[in-house]
C-alpha cells in the first residue's frame, strides 16, 4: 500500500481513483492527501473527515450526506482570494493538487462554533420567526435585524474582488441532446448515434456512467463501471457523437433550446477558460437524469456520519472509500439492502439494517442483524454519530448511519415548459406528467423505471424513437443482459413521535416540526408550506427535501400525496454563475465601441473622450497650458464663434430614403411639412410619438427628386430607423419608399464660424460654387471635393453660426479631418470637441436630449406651430389632447444667475422668491446648462409654467441635492444673435 | 424561442426585438369624427391574453422585416408567421372599402353612429380572419 494510501484512513480497496495519482489539498487549513478521481468530498472521507460545516440556522454540526448535486450539507468555499468560490458542493467538486478549501456557516471554529447558541433556541426560532418577530419597530429592520440576520445566517461569501477567471458562451446544435450517462442515457445515445443522429451527450459529473460506477452490477458479464466505460469509448469513436462530461443541463427552454454550464477547468488560473455557457439547440431530447434517493426523518436525524444509502455505495465502489468503520442501515425500501451487500462485500462491518417494513423476504449478509419494523427514534454524538436509538430502546454503535426513504425520479427539466409531474404509487415517487418541453423523452429512472435491465431497454426505446421521429431508421441493438433487481419499497417517510430536531430540509434547516406547525396555522398548500417555512427554497432547491416534505404535510392533512400536489421547479437545476451568462460580456467588452473615423487623429491630439451611447466621442481637445477642462471648452468655443471649428457630427444617426413616395413617408413620420421642400434644400424636421410627444428631431435634406437623407440624434438613431420601418411596412406600406440606415457608411463634419466658407473653398474642386448665393442657409447638395472625392455638403448650424457639413465616405474619414485642420491652418481652425457642441446648442437656445426627454411636447419646446394641423402625422390626433395644450404649460426659457459669478445645476426647480421648496410650489425645472464665454455667465435652459410671459422674471433655482438655491432670472432661451444674421452670413 | 421567418427561415429570437399587439397595424383615420377616442384606444387599450397574441416583431439583427408573429403566451409555441406588410396591405384595401361606406353613411348623423359600430364589427373579424 502506497504512503499516500496509508494517510487515509477510510481508504479502501477497489473504485475508480488513481492510486498513482496522490493530490494534496486543504481543508480548514489542514494538509490531506486524496487520489485523482476523488471528489472533495470523497478525499475528506478518505481522511475520515465527518464535519463539514454548520447548518445555515441552528449551526449543527453537519456532514457529507449525498454524492452528487443534490447536497444540502456539505457546502464549502474552494479557493483563496480573488478566486474564492463560496457554496461548492464538497460532493461534486473534482479533487486537484493543490485545492484549499474552507467550512462555511460558522463563527470561530468549525468543532466549536459560537452561533450553535441557536441550537438550543431552536423552540424560537421555528416557521415564520422572521415575519414574527422582527415586525417592530419598523425602523429597527434595515438598522439592527437585518445585518445581524445576514451575519448570522447566510452561506458563504464572495470575495469582493473581482473574478479573475474567463468564461465563455457557446452555441450548439444537434438532433439529440442526451441528458444523463448512466444505463438510460448511454443506451439512448449509442442507438441514436447508431441510427445516423447528431447525439451530444451531457453529464454533470467528471466521470461518466451515473450509477454504473456506483454500483456493483453485472452487465453482459462485466463489471457495470466497465461497461460504461466501454459504451463510452464506443461513442467517443463515432463522429456524429459530442460527449460533454462536467456539464449540467439545467434547464429547458422554448424551442428546443437548452442551457448548460459546463465546468472546463475548474483551478487554472494561467487564463484558461474555467466555464462556458452553453445553449444547445436540439430536435429531440432524451432525458436520463436518473432519480434521488431521500432521506428519513427522525430526531437528530443530521449528525455528521448520516448518508443517503446509495451515497454509501457511491463511496464504498466508486471511490473505495468506507464512510464510516461501523455502518447501520435503515430503510424504507429494498435498496437499502444493496448497501448492506456492497459495505459486507468491501469488508465493512455492518452493525443492523434496520426496515421499517415488517413484512419482507430478505436475506442480509452473514452476521448482519435485522431489525424488521424498526424505526430510529434518536441519534447520538454531537460532532459526529456515534449510536442510534430505536423504537424498542436498543442502541446500536454506529459512525455511519445509511438511511434509504426511496428514490424519487429526477422530474426538474420536464417542470421547465409548465409540466407538472403526477404521482406514482408503485415506486412512491413522482413520474413526469404531461406537458414536456417540444421533443422530450423521459426514460430510465428518470421516468420511473428503477431496475438495471428496464433502464437498458427503456433508453434502447427512447433513443430509437428519437430516430424515427426524425424520420431516421432506428439501429437495432441487443439489449444487454443484466438483472433486474428488486426495488419494493413501502413509504414511509417520518418516525412518529420522533419530531425535535427531526430535518426534511437539510440546507434551510426544516423540520418536521416546522411542517406541522405551517399547517397548524393554516398555510396548508404546498406552495404556502414552501414559502413559509423556506423548505426547498435552498440553493439546492429541494432536491431530496420536498417530496418527504409535502407527504409529511399529506399525512398532517389526511390527504393523498397526490391529492396534496407538488411544487414546481424551475430552472437552473443547480446554481450557475452569472459570470458564466456574462461570458466575455465584461468590462469594455460588455458591448461593441463605435469609434468615429476622426479618432485616430483625436486621439493623437491628445482628445479627452466621453462615452455616448456605445460611440466615444472628443469631449474636448486640452492644449498645452489647460490644467481644467472648462480652459480647453472655453477655448474651443470662442475659436469657432470668432474664426472656425471643426466637430466630428458621423455620430448622428443618417437614414437613406428613396422612392417616388419619399416625400409623403416624411410627411406621415414628422409633425411638420416636408411635401413641399425642394430639391438641394434641407429642413428641420420634428418627429413625435403617436402619443403627442417629442420623439426626436434633426434635419432631412432633398438629394433629389426621390432621394432624402434624414440625420437623427445620436442617442435616438437605433430606435428611430426601428420606427421609419414600422410606419413603412405596417403603416403605409402602400407607398414606394425604402430606408437604409448609413449612420456607418459616412464620417460627417460640422465645419462652423464666420471662416467657415473660406475653409471649405480651399478644399472644393473647380467649378463649385458654395457662395451665399448660390449655396444659401439650409441647401445641400453633392459636391467635388478634394480633386475627385464625392462629398455632401449641408449648410445647417447647430452652433447658431455659419457653418456646414460636409460628409464623405468613411475611408474618407481620417483623411478629411486632416485635410480640414491643414486647410484650416491660416484661419487657426479649432477642433471642438462634445461640450463645446453643447456651449453653442444652449447659447443659441437649440433644444437637445435634456429637453427631448420623452416627456415634452413640441408646444413646450415652442415649436407647437410646426405641427401641421392639415395632413396625417404620427403623433398629431393626441398632440390635441385636452392636458397637452394647458393654457399654463410648461414653456421652453434661458435663465441666468442674477449674480453672474455663481453657477448653476441642471435638474434644479424652480421656486418662486419666498416659497418653501417642496414639490406644491415646484413651478419646472433646468434641463440643460453651459457656462457661455461670451456673456461670461452660467447659461441655462429649463421649462417653466408659462415661461413665453415670464422672460425677466426673477425665480430660484433650488437644488436640494446639491445643496443650492440661489435667484435666477428667466430670459428669452436664444443667448446669442436671434435673429440669426450669423446663420445666414 | 425560434421564429420561423418567412424569407429567411427559422431565426433565433434573440435577433429580433418586439413591439406588442399587433392591432397597431390598424391605425386610425385622422380626419374621423371620433378620432381622438379612436387615437386613445389605438394607443393605450391592447389585449394582454394568456393565450394565442398577435405581436409585431422587427428582424433588427436580420433583413429589418416587422412581422406578426401568432404566439401562445402561455406555451410560447409559435402558430404562425407572417410579413406585416403583407397583414397591412390587406387590412388597408379593407379599410378602405369600410371608410369609402362610412363617408356615405356620414351624411346623416343618425346613420353615423351604426357605421362606427360596423367599423368596430369589422375589424375585429379583419384582426380573426388573419388569425
Amino acid at each position: 500500500m502506497s504512503p499516500a494510501s496509508l494517510s487515509q484512513k477510510n481508504r479502501i480497496t477497489g473504485g475508480l481513483v488513481d492510486r498513482d495519482q496522490p493530490l494534496g489539498f486543504r481543508f480548514d487549513g489542514q494538509h490531506y492527501t486524496g487520489f485523482a478521481g476523488d471528489t472533495l468530498a470523497s478525499a475528506l472521507l478518505a481522511n475520515n473527515v465527518r464535519l463539514v460545516g454548520r447548518s445555515f440556522k441552528y449551526h449543527r454540526p453537519r456532514g457529507i450526506l449525498t454524492a452528487g448535486s443534490e447536497e444540502p450539507n456539505a457546502l464549502v468555499t474552494i479557493g483563496d482570494g480573488a478566486y474564492q468560490d463560496p457554496n461548492s458542493r464538497a460532493t461534486t467538486a473534482q479533487l486537484f493538487d493543490g485545492m484549499t478549501a474552507k467550512s462555511q456557516t460558522k463563527m470561530g471554529l468549525l468543532s466549536f462554533d459560537l452561533m450553535a447558541v441557536n441550537d438550543l433556541l431552536s423552540p424560537l426560532l421555528g416557521a415564520g420567526f422572521y415575519y414574527k418577530t422582527f415586525m417592530w419597530p419598523a425602523a429597527f429592520w434595515e438598522k439592527i435585524y437585518e445585518p445581524i440576520i445576514r451575519k448570522a445566517a447566510g452561506l458563504g461569501s464572495l470575495s469582493g474582488l473581482a473574478d479573475p477567471d474567463q468564461y465563455d458562451k457557446g452555441y450548439l446544435h444537434c438532433d439529440l441532446l442526451v441528458i444523463g450517462s448512466g444505463p438510460s442515457g448511454l443506451m439512448a445515445a449509442l442507438v441514436a448515434a447508431k441510427s445516423g443522429l447528431q447525439v451530444i451527450l451531457a453529464d454533470e459529473d467528471f466521470c461518466l456512467g451515473g450509477r454504473l460506477n456506483a454500483e456493483r452490477q453485472e452487465i453482459d458479464g462485466m463489471e457495470s463501471a466497465a461497461f460504461a466505460a466501454l459504451c463510452l469509448a464506443q461513442l467517443a469513436a463515432m463522429d456524429n457523437v459530442r460527449i460533454l462530461s462536467k456539464t449540467t443541463v439545467f434547464g429547458a427552454f422554448d424551442h428546443g433550446c437548452y442551457g448548460a454550464l459546463e465546468r472546463v477547468n475548474e483551478h487554472d488560473a494561467n487564463g484558461a477558460i474555467r466555464q462556458i455557457f452553453w445553449h444547445i439547440r436540439s430536435q429531440r431530447c432524451v432525458l436520463a437524469a436518473g432519480a434521488t434517493e431521500r432521506p428519513i426523518a427522525f430526531s437528530n436525524n443530521d449528525r455528521p456520519g448520516v448518508m443517503l444509502a446509495g451515497a454509501v455505495r457511491t463511496y464504498v465502489n466508486r471511490f473505495g472509500v468506507a464512510p464510516g468503520k461501523r455502518v447501520a442501515i435503515f430503510t424504507n425500501n429494498d435498496d437499502g439492502w444493496a448497501t448492506a451487500q456492497d459495505l459486507h462485500a468491501a469488508g465493512v462491518e455492518i452493525t443492523a439494517i434496520i426496515d421499517s417494513r415488517t413484512d419482507i423476504a430478505k436475506t442480509p449478509p452473514t452476521g448482519v442483524p435485522t431489525v424488521l419494523g424498526g424505526q430510529i427514534v434518536n441519534t447520538t454524538g454531537r460532532l459526529g454519530l456515534r449510536s442510534v436509538t430505536l423504537n424498542n430502546g436498543a442502541h446500536i454503535p454506529a459512525d455511519c448511519l445509511a438511511i434509504s426513504g426511496g428514490w424519487s425520479p429526477t422530474v426538474h427539466l420536464t417542470c421547465h415548459q409548465r409540466g407538472r409531474p403526477v404521482w406514482n404509487d408503485a415506486i412512491a415517487g413522482f413520474v413526469p406528467g404531461e406537458n414536456l418541453p417540444d421533443g422530450m423523452i423521459v426514460t430510465g429512472a428518470a421516468n420511473g423505471v428503477m431496475t438495471l435491465a428496464s433502464c437498458l431497454q427503456s433508453g434502447l426505446k427512447a433513443g430509437q424513437q428519437a430516430a424515427r421521429d426524425l424520420d431516421r431508421k432506428p439501429a437495432v441493438i441487443k439489449a444487454p443482459r443484466a438483472a433486474d433487481e428488486s426495488f419494493a419499497i413501502q413509504p414511509f417517510w417520518h418516525v412518529k413521535g420522533s419530531d425535535k430536531k427531526a430535518f426534511v430540509d437539510f440546507q434551510n434547516d426544516v423540520g418536521v416540526k416546522d411542517i406541522k406547525q405551517s399547517h397548524r396555522e393554516g398555510f396548508r398548500s404546498v406552495e404556502h408550506l414552501k414559502r413559509y417555512t423556506t423548505l426547498g427554497m435552498a440553493t439546492d432547491q429541494g432536491k431530496i427535501a420536498n417530496i418527504p416534505g409535502l407527504a409529511i404535510l399529506a399525512d398532517i392533512s389526511g390527504k393523498t400525496i397526490a391529492e396534496t400536489g407538488t411544487t414546481i421547479f424551475r430552472p437552473p437545476y443547480t446554481p450557475v454563475p452569472i459570470a458564466a451568462f456574462a461570458g466575455r460580456s465584461r468590462g469594455k467588452d460588455f458591448r461593441p465601441t463605435r469609434l468615429t473615423p476622426s479618432h485616430k487623429w483625436a486621439s493623437a491630439t491628445g482628445a479627452v473622450f466621453v462615452e455616448t451611447g456605445a460611440w466615444l466621442r472628443a469631449q474636448w481637445y486640452p492644449q498645452t497650458g489647460e490644467s481644467e477642462w472648462r480652459q480647453s471648452v472655453d477655448r474651443e468655443v470662442l475659436a469657432t464663434r470668432a474664426s472656425v471649428g471643426i466637430c466630428d457630427v458621423t455620430t448622428l444617426g443618417k437614414i437613406d430614403i428613396q422612392g417616388r413616395d419619399a416625400a409623403a413617408f416624411l410627411n406621415h413620420v414628422y409633425a411638420n411639412g416636408f411635401a413641399k421642400l425642394p430639391v438641394g434644400k434641407t429642413r428641420y424636421g420634428l418627429m413625435l410619438r403617436e402619443d403627442g410627444m417629442v420623439m426626436d428631431d434633426g434635419t432631412t435634406a432633398r438629394l433629389g427628386e426621390t432621394h432624402y437623407i434624414m440625420t437623427t440624434t445620436t442617442a435616438n438613431a437605433v430606435g428611430v430607423f426601428r420606427h421609419l420601418e414600422f410606419c413603412r411596412q405596417c403603416l403605409w406600406p402602400e407607398l414606394d419608399v425604402q430606408l437604409i440606415s448609413v449612420t456607418e457608411q459616412y464620417a460627417q463634419y460640422a465645419v462652423a464660424g464666420p471662416n467657415s466658407r473660406r475653409l471649405l473653398e480651399k478644399l472644393i474642386d473647380s467649378g463649385e460654387d458654395i457662395s451665399n448665393e448660390a449655396f444659401p442657409f439650409m441647401a445641400c447638395g453633392e459636391i467635388s471635393i478634394c480633386s475627385g472625392v464625392k462629398a455632401r455638403l449641408f449648410r445647417i448650424s447647430f452652433s447658431g453660426e455659419l457653418a456646414f457639413e460636409i460628409a464623405v465616405p468613411s475611408r474618407y474619414g481620417d483623411a478629411m479631418i486632416r485635410a480640414l485642420m491643414a486647410a484650416g491652418e491660416e484661419f487657426g481652425a479649432t477642433p471642438y470637441g462634445t461640450e463645446a457642441l453643447g456651449v453653442m446648442r444652449i447659447e443659441k437656445g437649440h433644444v437637445a436630449g435634456n429637453e427631448l426627454n420623452g416627456q415634452t411636447t413640441a408646444r413646450q419646446m415652442g415649436l407647437g406651430r410646426m405641427v401641421s394641423q392639415s395632413k396625417d402625422s404620427i403623433g398629431l390626433v393626441l398632440s390635441r389632447r385636452p392636458e397637452l395644450v394647458r393654457d399654463d404649460d410648461y414653456e421652453l426659457i434661458g435663465l441666468k444667475p442674477v449674480n453672474s459669478d455663481q453657477p448653476l445645476i441642471a435638474g434644479s426647480h424652480f421656486i418662486a422668491i419666498g416659497a418653501s421648496p417642496v414639490a406644491k410650489n415646484d413651478e419646472g425645472w433646468v434641463t440643460s446648462i453651459a457656462y457661455s464665454p461670451h456673456l461670461k455667465s452660467a447659461i441655462g435652459l429649463g421649462y417653466i409654467r408659462r415661461g413665453n410671459n415670464r422672460h425677466g422674471d426673477i425665480v430660484r433655482a433650488v437644488n436640494l441635492l446639491g445643496g443650492q438655491d440661489i435667484k435666477v432670472e428667466l430670459c428669452s432661451p436664444h443667448f446669442i444673435d436671434p435673429e440669426g444674421t450669423r446663420l445666414h452670413g | 424561442m425560434i421564429i420561423n421567418h418567412p424569407h429567411l427561415g427559422p431565426r433565433d429570437a434573440s435577433e429580433f426585438s418586439i413591439l406588442g399587439d399587433a392591432s397597431l397595424i390598424n391605425r386610425p383615420d385622422w380626419q374621423a369624427g371620433d378620432a381622438d377616442d379612436a387615437f386613445y384606444s389605438y394607443l393605450y387599450l391592447r389585449d394582454n391574453p394568456a393565450g394565442l397574441h398577435r405581436e409585431l416583431w422587427f428582424h433588427e439583427q436580420g433583413d429589418r422585416s416587422w412581422l406578426v408573429v401568432t404566439r401562445d403566451t402561455v406555451t410560447h409555441a409559435i402558430i404562425d408567421v407572417a410579413l406585416a406588410s403583407d397583414i397591412a396591405k390587406a387590412a388597408t384595401s379593407k379599410m378602405s372599402k369600410v371608410n369609402a361606406g362610412k363617408k356615405t353613411a356620414a351624411k346623416k348623423t343618425a346613420a353615423k353612429k351604426t357605421a362606427a359600430k360596423k367599423t368596430v364589427a369589422k375589424k375585429t373579424a379583419t384582426k380573426r380572419d388573419v388569425t
